[in-house]
């Protein structure tokens, strides 16, 4: 049986159900404005930001690889390629670009032109720490994870800020290669 | 600009018709080994009790990944057997069959692993195993209520 390749973001795009745009953006203002209200601290904002994030992540890995139809990644390059061009693609409907990578080649900026969820938002003075996708980072994190990457994400640019575009730096902490979970006497 | 959402809509791929009615026993154990999901069709001889009939099927098939993983001619880097895997690296098997019966096998990178036992004719499995796999996508993860790491119901 020919084997499929992987498919590319537009592809999988076309093939998955879609919700309003608007609807979407608007439901993650409102959690995020509720959030504010509940927790009044923006540290304590982007953290649960991030978490949520990381729970949706761990989840959404299993999905992504379902419909995108890929086996493993050989390396970070590769794996930051397909979260950029494929996953964004898949879930939010625009492209990233892959830059600015580390002489390892463990660290790599993602930088996105536009981003869904910022559509109508404008910080207010009060709350200038906020870091309102910090969603994405979570999501990517928890993701990673769930293949043994353990990944660092954080915010360099910030359009919300005063920047001219998104950048997400991923960094690479380690691989953690799959042990046996039982133990041997068992 | 429109998203993805909706949690209700039957995955894409249609139904392989080839492993049709002749399924013996399937399992799904997650990264940890956890066995999120057991049926049996048909299975006659009854050995060991659930717990460790679990047990040693995920330890029989990570065993074999790995054993496979270190005897593969093509590959260039080669770690003692024994060394754990990083990801990546190796390749994966995917059935095994004798002289009774033909085991499939299928790993997502994020350690999903589901096995299929059927007939020993059964042809390749692997497309069903990917249909299972975005079945699993479609109404396990996508779930609200489901508790990752928890076998499903």
């Amino acid at each position: 049986m020919p084997t499929v390749g992987p498919r590319s973001g537009d592809a999988i795009f076309a093939n998955v159900e879609r919700v309003n745009a608007e609807l979407f953006t608007l439901t993650y203002g409102a959690i995020v404005r509720q959030l504010l209200t509940d927790l009044e601290e923006v540290e304590e904002v982007n953290k649960q930001l991030d978490q949520m994030g990381y729970n949706i992540g761990t989840r959404l890995i299993d999905e992504f690889l379902a419909k995108a139809n890929i086996s493993r990644c050989v390396d970070f390059k590769e794996t930051a390629e397909m979260i950029a061009k494929v996953g964004f693609k898949m879930f939010l409907g625009v492209t990233a670009s892959v830059t600015n990578w580390d002489i390892e080649g463990t660290c790599c900026s993602v930088v996105l032109e536009e981003n869904p969820l910022v559509d109508f938002v404008e910080l207010p003075d009060t709350c200038q720490g906020l870091y309102y996708c910090n969603v994405l980072c979570g999501v990517i994190r928890g993701a990673l994870e769930m293949v043994s990457m353990k990944t660092e994400v954080t915010w360099v640019r910030d359009v919300l800020r005063g920047d001219d575009s998104y950048e997400l730096q991923v960094k690479l902490l380690k691989q953690v290669p799959e042990e046996y979970p039982y133990k041997d006497d068992e | 600009m429109q998203f993805f959402g909706g949690s209700d809509v039957s995955p894409s791929p249609p139904a392989p018709t080839a492993a049709g009615h002749n399924a013996n026993v399937m399992y799904m154990f997650n990264r940890n080994g956890v066995c999120l999901f057991y049926r049996e069709w048909n299975r006659p001889l009854r050995t060991l009790n659930p717990q460790q009939d679990h047990k040693l099927m995920f330890g029989l098939l990570f065993s074999l990944k790995s054993l496979t993983a270190k005897m593969d001619p093509t590959s260039v880097d080669r770690g003692n057997l024994g060394v754990p895997q990083l990801p990546g690296q190796g390749c994966s098997f995917h059935s095994f069959r004798t002289n009774t019966y033909k085991l499939s096998f299928m790993e997502s990178p994020s350690g999903i692993k589901i096995i299929l036992v059927t007939d020993p004719r059964t042809g390749d499995l692997r497309e069903a195993l990917k249909y299972i796999y975005s079945l699993y996508v479609e109404y396990v993860a996508k779930n609200p209520l489901y508790d990752p790491g928890t076998p499903i119901r």
